[in-house]
């Protein structure tokens, strides 16, 4: 019982702490037009260059180098002290991210200050996830190792689910009057997601202090068997770095992919393309959250029974087959065409504001249209109405904004939560798998990197590859969807022919 | 099994050489398209990352090719050379 009571410490501690820096690390992405308001003004060509640094360089390039860094030092002084110090560089970043003036007070200080923290929270959380990983697993018993770190996996997605409900949370309780609130929130708002962060960071470093070394790694340093170079141990040899390959295109790079696709992309599609308001967009995402969330630990458990790979790779078969349906069937339960209209409650207003200096106008239309299941129409026409005869707008700027009835709202969720139910199964064996891909002296450096290029490389650009495909081929609005097929293919098709089944392997207990 | 495993190494060491070349090719098309920072950036980080993750595949290919994948580890003590 005293084990078992350890075991879920272990988890606890470690899964806590993983879950505030996937927190952190959300909360910037989803605040990202807010935070280009205060600190990047699109009207200065260096803030927003420092504005496009910070998108790209934590996500992309720093993630693989904390990777590198924390995991070399996580083979040297152990896993205890690693993870530790990544909670507090993401949340001292996340914090100090909450306090920095706008660039209307200390200018060109403020961007460069926010991207210098986006990097170390990049940094970080490259060297979080293998270190509370590998910690997990070293704890666990030899057929449970997918069931135990299965909570690990849940943390990803419960960071976003929380970084959703903090930022939709203060958005809307700053003032009794929603649109004063949101505009308050849009002013200095914002910042309490950030500053919130310190406090969760704080109760999860007090946790993982009194948390004892994995028993793994300290049999290594008494035995003075730890590896001197884990970078040249994991990479230079051969072995070694065939496994590092074949984790990442095998597995690493198919599972990000079908991450980003359920979690971020869907949600980007469903605001963007489908036009579905933002908080509309952001609850479909957190219902299907919450209910697709126990399916982690579901095939983390069964996947000690048959083995990862099938379930990983079924995964991604299924995403493959069935993301185009599934989008097209956002695309239709958004689209008012087959609707019936109710042409009573049509609203049309319309109002002019005298432009300064000229005799002309500007015309600003909005049309509420409803529909029969519920679904509002909202279109704002905005163009300028010129006093010289036969002079026109050439192009009206249009917005619209739909919000969808009960039922095409609870098909939405459904549709996303089938979508996760895919990233579940791609991420929920996918710790236990790479932890048994590699030895225990080089475990956190070997498994970290090929997960940070899989999950950061690989997944990260999936809405932005997806954005920009649909903005060459403009016709197809499905045609985002090519490229977490392709990757997905070719790490099905790699996974199948070269991984191995292992089940219940023993992590180096000869003749278990 | 092991020769259709060595079989598909040719495969991977030629997808590396044809993403590398895909990838500069849209990259140099794109900016030129539109030759400002941002795209600049982009396509630039794009590049400077694919193109290590191409070598990597290469490797892989030629491991294929070469049966470092006929028998993969079964037990942990297995992986330390």
């Amino acid at each position: 019982m005293k084990e078992k009571n350890g075991i879920w410490k272990v988890i606890g501690a470690s899964s806590l702490g993983t879950l505030i820096e996937w927190y952190d690390f959300y909360i910037f992405g989803s605040l990202a037009t807010v935070l280009a308001n205060q600190f990047f003004p699109k009207t200065n060509p260096t803030a927003a260059l420092l504005s496009t640094l910070a998108t790209f360089a934590a996500g992309f390039i720093v993630r693989p180098f904390g990777a590198l860094v924390f995991g070399r030092l996580g083979d040297l002084i152990g896993r205890k002290h690693t993870f530790l110090l990544t909670l507090v560089i993401m949340g001292g970043s996340t914090f100090a991210i909450g306090l920095i003036p706008g660039y209307d007070t200390i200018g060109f200080a403020a961007p460069i200050l926010v991207l210098v923290l986006r990097l170390l929270q990049g940094l970080a959380l490259g060297g979080e996830y293998g270190g509370a990983a590998t910690y997990v697993a070293e704890h666990a018993p030899h057929d449970k190792r997918g069931y135990f770190t299965s909570w690990i996996q849940t943390t990803a997605t419960l960071g976003l689910f929380v970084s959703l409900g903090v930022i939709l949370l203060t958005r809307h309780s700053l003032d009794i009057d929603q649109a004063r609130s949101i505009a308050k929130f849009n002013d200095w708002g914002w910042r309490i997601p950030f500053l919130v962060s310190i406090i969760l960071v704080g109760v999860s470093i007090y946790i993982r202090l009194k948390m004892k070394e994995s028993p793994l790694f300290e049999q290594l340093k008494t035995s003075g068997t730890r590896s001197v170079n884990p970078l040249k141990e994991s990479f230079g040899h051969r072995s070694n770095l065939k496994m590092v390959l074949l984790a990442l295109f095998g597995a690493a790079m198919g599972q990000g992919v079908v991450w980003y696709t359920g979690q971020f992309y869907a949600q980007s599609f469903i605001e963007n393309v489908c036009k579905i308001d933002f908080d509309q967009s952001r609850t479909i995402l957190i219902w299907a959250i919450l209910f697709a969330t126990p399916f982690f630990v579901v095939f983390g458990s069964w996947s000690d029974k048959v083995g990862r790979k099938w379930i990983m790779l079924g995964g991604m078969f299924l995403a493959i087959v069935t993301y185009k349906p599934l989008f097209r069937q956002l695309l239709v339960l958004s689209d008012p065409a087959g609707k019936t209209e109710l042409a009573d409650l049509k609203q049309i207003k319309t109002t002019r504001v005298p432009l300064a200096g000229t005799s002309d106008t500007l015309r600003t239309v909005s049309r509420l249209t409803y529909y029969e299941d519920g679904m509002v129409l909202t279109q704002n026409t905005k163009d300028t109405v010129y006093a010289a005869a036969g002079k026109q707008t050439l192009k009206p700027e249009v917005k619209i904004s739909k919000t969808l009835g009960t039922g095409g709202y609870w098909q939405m969720v459904l549709l996303v939560f089938i979508m996760i139910l895919y990233v579940t199964m791609v991420y929920g064996p996918i710790a236990a798998f790479l932890v048994e891909l590699f030895p225990t002296k080089i475990r956190y450096t070997s498994m970290s990197l090929p997960y940070h290029i899989g999950n950061g490389v690989f997944g990260g650009l999936t809405p932005f590859i997806a954005t920009l495909l649909t903005t060459i081929y403009t016709n197809d609005a499905l045609v985002g969807l090519m490229y977490p097929i392709i990757i997905a293919a070719v790490c099905l098709v790699i996974g199948a022919l070269y991984i191995n089944n292992r089940i219940d392997p023993p992590i180096e207990v000869p003749n278990d | 099994m092991n020769q259709l495993k060595r079989l598909a190494g040719i495969i991977w060491l030629l997808l590396g050489p044809l993403a590398i070349y895909y990838l500069v090719k849209t990259a140099a098309s794109e900016i030129a398209k539109k030759p400002v920072m941002d795209t600049k950036i982009q396509w630039g980080v794009f590049v400077v990352i694919f193109i290590p993750i191409a070598i990597g595949m290469v490797i892989f290919g030629w491991y294929a090719l070469k049966g470092e994948y006929d028998h993969l580890p079964e037990r942990s003590d297995e992986l330390i050379d």
